[in-house]
């Protein structure tokens, strides 16, 4: 069983524990709401596993290194920045992804600034965001943004790359 | 009819993907073979942590109720009002356009400029769903990483919006217009 499973299984049991201890309605509540949450996703989850799968058998690591690698350098930001904040891909659904680009030799750097524009910065949704908060706010946030993600890249990238 | 068709929509890819895969495995295919080694990984690592972290999720729904925290909305302000934001933004889920919906509602409530930006960098960085799934998939070293990084930078930006718009008469619309 991998580390993950150890400890959010412990975690969970845990606090299901506490929680059932204290109320058991409201536990029992939650663990119904968990389970729609979990059924919602699973689907689109399952697509995205099917899809990463797919890539990395066809994708060989040498690209993957090449454009997205630590020596991919400026290339390499921009190709994630540009492409995290253009297209639209669920979070949940990202995090599969993530890991395959870094298992297929991404950086750590390159991955969290795709990530991180992919979350903050949305030029999808932009004409929604606009009729929210204004044309001015709306390109502001999301240039704002855009310039915090590639920080929060380097920084994350120089970090990893010190404990890894 | 219709209704058929959306659901089948959904399930065409895994339908296709299995079908596929049967056929390598009777007439030998090794890359299909390959691909589904790779996938049947994948899905292992995924299902035994996921339903866990989403039911840590249902039990923290169950016992920090949104509506609870957003009764202190606009009432607070400095360092706990700041806190407030994040930690609300920090139990929702969900695609970032389906925070404009709440910023509206917070602005009704009498958030100002700073604190709606300063929510909506908490939600697109801190959700607990997202936190919970990061960490199963990039490792915790990662996630409080990137956390810690990101925080004062959404802040920041939250100060530099209400720099940049206060005097322009800024507002936030319900959407419909």
């Amino acid at each position: 069983m991998s580390n993950n499973a150890i400890i959010f299984i412990s975690l969970c049991g845990i606090l299901s524990l506490v929680s059932f201890l204290i109320d058991r309605r409201k536990t029992w509540e939650g663990f119904k709401r968990g389970w729609r949450m979990f059924r919602n996703m699973l689907l689109p989850f399952i697509n995205i596993l099917i899809l990463v799968s797919l890539v990395i058998y066809f994708i060989s690591p040498d690209v993957i290194s090449r454009y997205l690698g630590a020596e991919s350098g400026v290339t390499g930001f921009a190709i994630a920045a540009v492409v995290g904040s253009i297209t639209l891909i669920p979070g949940f659904i990202s995090y599969p992804i993530a890991a395959g680009l870094i298992q297929q030799g991404a950086s750590y750097a390159v991955v969290a600034t795709f990530m991180t524009t992919l979350m903050m910065v949305g030029v999808v949704t932009l004409p929604l965001e606009i009729k929210y908060f204004g044309r001015r706010a709306a390109i502001i946030r999301n240039s704002l943004n855009f310039v915090a993600a590639i920080i929060i890249g380097l920084l994350v990238g120089l970090v990893m790359g010190v404990i890894k | 009819m219709k209704i058929f068709m959306k659901k089948f929509r959904n399930y065409i890819w895994i339908t296709l993907y299995l079908v596929l895969t049967v056929l390598s495995f009777i007439i030998g295919f090794e890359p299909g073979k390959d691909i589904f080694t790779g996938f049947g990984q994948s899905f292992i690592e995924m299902i035994t942590f996921i339903p866990f972290l989403f039911i840590i999720v249902g039990l923290f729904d169950v016992w920090m109720p949104k509506e609870k925290i957003q009764r202190h909305i606009g009432q607070e302000s400095g360092v706990k009002g700041i806190a407030i934001m994040v930690l609300l933004a920090m139990l929702q889920a969900g695609p970032l356009y389906g925070a404009f919906p709440v910023a509206y509602m917070l602005y009704r409530k009498g958030a100002g400029i700073r604190n709606i930006f300063i929510y909506l960098g908490a939600f697109t960085s801190m959700k607990i769903p997202m936190l919970g799934i990061e960490i199963g998939y990039l490792g915790i070293e990662y996630t409080i990483t990137r956390t810690l990084v990101s925080l004062p930078l959404f802040i920041g930006i939250g100060y530099l919006m209400e720099i940049m718009l206060k005097n322009r008469k800024f507002e936030v619309y319900d959407g419909s217009g």
